[in-house]
């Protein structure tokens, strides 16, 4: 089977390229990054800003049960231009990870599917190497499983 | 110790990937492989060290001479490394269209 989601992350080097091919029309699929509401649904983060539009900037920020923050991020947009391409700094916060510049390339396939490149460039291959070797099952992942307990509790 | 990390330094280096690389197809004594370097030989033995250290080269006595070869099944693993980043990003993806799905039916 074919994997839907593929990183390449090559040897020596600071960036990481993530393609992913979704079965969803172009406009729903930028939708997603582009409302505050709908990225709360699939990141699992609380959205406290976010302005999509040239020079905008946004904070994300996830509390564990007990209310304590677990994960803040924020950066800036430099780019963008809907349905196409967002260009936008991400910095998690109280981490050693630095500023990472992500840039975000929409592209339709045919009326019902899309896909997404994302393309991560770090401050230094450290940088990107620790990145990758952050044990995923914490941080980033907690919060995830959270809304994943909370939606299926839902049910 | 963390051998993964130590393992993705390993790779980190130019010269350790080459070594690598010519060591794909054939298993050399370490003078052969500092003849294909222009790095001197303590270098390359360091090159050596490290790559054997982290389990990537393994050796082996042909007689009074000691051949490295490549370990497949540590290079397999360092393949797989990437595994959890992806998994993560799969899922969250994975999410991203669920919620995306529904969006479209409820409007």
């Amino acid at each position: 089977m074919e994997r839907k989601t593929k990183v390449n992350a090559e040897a020596g080097k600071q960036d990481i390229l993530i393609t992913r091919e979704f079965d969803l029309p172009l406009e729903l699929l930028f939708k997603a990054y582009a409302e505050a509401g709908i990225i709360e649904q699939w990141m699992g983060t609380k959205v406290l800003k976010l302005e999509s539009k040239k020079h905008g900037g946004y904070q994300f920020e996830t509390s564990d049960a007990n209310g304590n923050v677990v994960f803040k991020a924020n950066g800036v947009i430099h780019e963008f231009v809907p349905d196409r391409k967002i260009t936008r700094t991400f910095e998690m916060e109280h981490t050693p990870f630095g500023v990472q510049l992500e840039i975000y390339e929409f592209e339709e396939l045919t009326d019902s599917t899309s896909t997404l490149s994302m393309h991560v460039v770090y401050e230094s291959v450290t940088q990107r190497d620790q990145l990758l070797k952050l044990p995923f099952a914490q941080g980033l992942n907690m919060a995830h499983n959270r809304l994943q307990d909370i939606v299926s509790k839902m049910k | 110790m963390n051998l993964r990390r130590d393992v993705f330094q390993a790779l980190a280096d130019p010269t350790r990937r080459a070594i690598l690389l010519l060591l794909a197809s054939q298993s050399l004594t370490a003078g052969a492989i500092a003849a294909n370097f222009d790095t001197a030989r303590p270098t390359v033995s360091k090159h050596l060290q490290i790559l054997t250290e982290c389990e990537l080269l393994e050796q082996q006595q042909n007689g009074r001479e000691i051949h490295y070869h490549i370990s497949a099944t540590k290079m397999k693993e360092v393949a797989d490394f990437i595994e959890p980043f992806r998994n993560m990003w799969d899922d969250r993806f994975n999410k991203l269209e669920t919620v995306m799905k529904k969006y479209k039916t409820n409007k």
